[in-house]
């Protein structure tokens, strides 16, 4: 089978990403915590190939460990998203039209009313700014995502012959959701969580950029972006780089959603 | 005169040969009949005629008409020619209309865009178009919207925008098939005198012998891309030279061999006064809902080894009466019994729910594509708890029903449509149940896999003394395998007697109308069904 461009690119720009995260338990140029005075902000060079900041760290040693924050972020947060959304959307679906549909589906939109970075923020502000709440709130707000992706895919399924035949050998609505439901759905599920992640990489920097994501000394791409913000005219290379990092892991996912998309999904592939 | 000549049609889609020398005439203002069993070509071959070949087609050869070759000119003319010269309609009139436009706008559409009238006179000639195929003013004005008509009604208009422009040609895709019988009757009938009073020649392509031996005047046989025999209708027909089209001939009139049955058996399944009503969408907000009555007052019972047919149009409520009997929804009023136990719709026990098992309609529908066909076969042992001898089970069924245990280790993909019916079977028979609910189970089968389904279930019957109800709006098959007959209309049980009497003599004006509307080949053209059944075997 021929795969996608967009598979193919996205995956080589995330891969690129995960890797760099993967190198820097084992080795980065610098240490991504040494200050140098002497040598701050310096362009891009052969010692430092992206240049350092200001207070003279390497910027390739910042982004290779703050790509490991963004992505554990991410990762954790679409985790958090997943294990709650989509049982509630499965549920949702198997009691189509119940009380029960209602209240999860009310609840959700809820949930989707408020603006997920003002309450990601609030949450911050009362339990304090870490990683692990910026998870938590980052994950709050995967979960409807989830349940209401689960539930679409869910409820065209459940009046398929082969749910019916299942129920006519007795099987009740939470087996069926598991053994025929989810196995079916699961391509609309990883298409989501691949957008998802990326959107989580998005959230994280945009918290940490507010300073209420990871905390110094722990690198983030957000506020690397936030510290060179005063020193862009004087610096520029300290703003590119971490928002080119960024801006490549959040398209290179983007693209490796579509083109999971693409392969996984039927319809769309029929198409092409 | 020839209006259409198709020579040498040959056509690759990404390589693969789908088409091989096909070739055929159609005379102005005739009827042409394209039969053929899926996947044989024919729709391909008119969609090649309408320069509407999926991508990656390649099509060489000739479709002359008007001294112009259909498949070598450029997109620009065939839009001129499309809807102009060649009209088509499709067979599922749900999708072939846009939901959001309003009837009187898509007909006029194919008016404004062949440049022919300004809007106002093209909702004007659509009005005249609609009410002359049988949708008039007072009951469908053109603001309208596809939504509120029923299939037949749809149909009617997709017909109205294919001869809006007077087509010398109109191409009907099986335009019946996804319509009840009395309404396909209609439509033919509306077809038929279009095709007189316009002039037009009418393509029809379709996989029922019997709609073509009623219209056709000349038909084409085609087999896996090729034409294997051509000719006008009646001798065709009579002499059936090419063993396949004597094999389609026995398969469309086939009766399977049926097994005596013990007489005066205790029943297996009793239905008394069933009940099922629907809550609807207030209509007003001071007014309670009318509830949508399903199934009103039903009432049958199928004894041991019988076999019970159920008929009836779209929307009567035999589904809804299946899934009561099922134990999948809850009845408002009525009693079910099954052997000798009164059990609660909607709330079967697993002992009970082991003795009635179902085979649905769709062969692609009813398996969870992701299991393997041994896991898919042995789900009902979920009923009982999985027996010590299950492989030795699933095995036993699987040979039952004719295919081997070593596809227990394929995925359901891996099979045709007929294949997949016999899985159903298998997977229906493994807890031995007394009673097998079929649901339009061969309706979506070609004729000779219908055929050889039928004489497998019958065979089946025999050997475990099954009762079958058998759920249909194809009354050739209820005929063919039932010993009695209840037809259906509006959740009533209307007429209820031996198949035989029923069919011969039928007492309700409903069922007179139902029989009367199934297309039939005539008896005196069927002489010789011996040499037939030969070719089948």
């Amino acid at each position: 089978m021929r795969l996608p461009a967009s598979l193919l690119i996205g995956g080589v720009l995330f891969a690129l990403f995960a890797a760099a995260a993967l190198l820097s338990f084992l080795w980065t140029p610098y240490d991504h915590t040494a200050m140098a005075i002497s040598d701050r902000m310096l362009r891009p060079s052969a010692q430092h190939l992206l240049g350092t900041d200001h207070f003279g760290r390497d910027i390739l040693s910042m982004i290779m460990v703050g790509a490991r924050t963004s992505i554990a972020v991410a990762i954790l947060a679409v985790g958090i998203g997943m294990a709650a959304g989509v049982p509630l959307g499965l549920l949702a679906a198997a009691n189509r039209g119940s009380l029960l549909d209602e209240i999860i589906m009310r609840g959700n939109d809820l949930v989707f009313a408020f603006p997920s970075l003002v309450i990601a923020i609030l949450i911050t502000a009362v339990f304090g700014p870490s990683a692990t709440n910026a998870i938590i709130a980052i994950g709050i707000f995967n979960i409807p995502v989830f349940a209401r992706v689960a539930r679409g895919g869910a409820l065209p399924l459940w009046t398929l012959d082969y749910v019916m035949a299942a129920r006519v050998a007795g099987k009740g609505k939470i087996r069926i959701s598991l053994e025929h439901i989810l196995t079916n759905i699961a391509n609309l599920l990883i298409v989501q969580g691949t957008i998802q992640f990326s959107l989580g990489i998005l959230a994280e920097a945009a918290l940490s950029y507010v300073g209420l994501g990871a905390q110094p000394p722990t690198p983030s791409w957000g506020r690397m972006l936030a510290d060179s913000q005063t020193m862009i005219s004087l610096a520029p290379h300290m703003a590119i780089f971490p928002g080119l990092a960024i801006v490549f892991t959040v398209l290179g996912l983007n693209l490796v959603g579509d083109g999971l998309r693409d392969i996984l999904d039927p319809r769309v592939r029929r198409e092409r | 005169m020839t209006l259409l000549s198709v020579r040498n049609l040959d056509l690759l889609i990404h390589g693969t040969p789908i088409l091989r020398d096909v070739g055929f005439d159609i005379r102005a203002g005739e009827v042409f009949g394209l039969v053929g069993e899926s996947g044989s070509g024919k729709s391909l071959s008119a969609l090649a005629c309408m320069g509407l070949l999926p991508r990656g087609s390649t099509a060489n050869g000739t479709a002359s008409m008007g001294g112009e070759n259909l498949l070598a000119l450029s997109e620009r003319r065939l839009c001129t020619l499309r809807g102009n010269e060649i009209g088509m309609i499709f067979q599922e009139p749900m999708t072939a209309l846009n939901p959001v436009k309003t009837i009187g706008d898509q007909v006029a559409e194919t008016l404004v865009i062949h440049g022919a009238a300004t809007r106002a006179e093209a909702l004007a000639t659509a009005r005249e178009k609609l009410d002359r195929v049988g949708l008039t003013a007072d009951r469908f004005p053109l603001t309208r919207y596809p939504h509120e008509l029923s299939g037949g009604q749809r149909q009617r208009v997709c017909i109205a925008m294919a001869i809006a422009m007077h087509p010398k040609i109109l191409i009907a895709d099986e335009p019946t098939t996804a319509l009840d019988v009395t309404t396909q009757a209609q439509i033919l009938d509306l077809l038929d005198d279009l095709r007189r009073e316009e002039g037009m020649a009418l393509w029809l392509i379709t996989h029922d012998l019997a709609v073509v031996a009623g219209m056709a005047d000349h038909v084409a046989v085609m087999k896996e891309g090729r034409v294997v025999e051509a000719g006008a209708t009646e001798p065709l027909f009579r002499t059936r030279a090419h063993n396949y089209t004597r094999a389609l001939f026995a398969a469309s009139n086939h009766v399977p061999v049926r097994h005596a049955r013990p007489a005066a058996a205790a029943p297996v399944l009793e239905v008394t006064d069933a009940e099922r009503a629907y809550r609807q969408p207030r209509s007003s907000l001071f007014r309670p809902a009318e509830p949508h009555v399903a199934v009103a007052g039903v009432t049958l019972r199928i004894a041991l080894g019988e076999s019970v047919g159920l008929v009836g149009e779209s929307g009567c409520g035999k589904s809804t009466l299946a899934r009561a009997i099922l134990g999948l929804e809850p009845l408002q009023a009525g009693a079910i019994r099954i052997g000798d136990r009164d059990v609660e719709a909607g709330r079967y026990p697993p002992e009970i729910r082991r003795r009635i098992q179902v085979v649905f309609q769709d062969p692609y529908g009813s398996f969870n594509p992701r299991h393997r066909v041994g896991r898919l076969v042995a789900e009902p042992f979920h009923l009982t708890g999985r027996p010590p001898d299950a492989e030795a089970r699933v095995d036993q069924a699987l040979i039952d029903v004719g295919l081997s245990p070593a596809d227990k280790s394929k995925y359901i993909h891996e099979f045709s449509g007929g294949q997949r019916q016999r899985i159903a079977i298998a997977r229906a028979l493994l807890t031995r149940p007394d009673i097998i609910v079929l649901d339009e189970a061969v309706s979506a089968l070609d004729v000779r896999v219908r055929a050889q389904i039928l004489d497998l279930l019958s065979a089946l019957q025999g050997e475990y003394g099954l009762s079958y109800l058998f759920i249909s709006h194809d009354l050739s098959v209820v005929r063919a395998i039932t010993d009695r007959v209840l037809v259906m209309k509006a959740g009533r049980i209307v007429e209820e007697g031996p198949t035989d009497r029923v069919f011969a003599a039928p007492e309700h004006a409903y069922t007179k109308s139902l029989i009367a509307a199934v297309p039939r080949i005539p008896d005196d053209w069927q002489e010789d069904m011996h040499g037939a059944r030969q070719a089948l075997d």
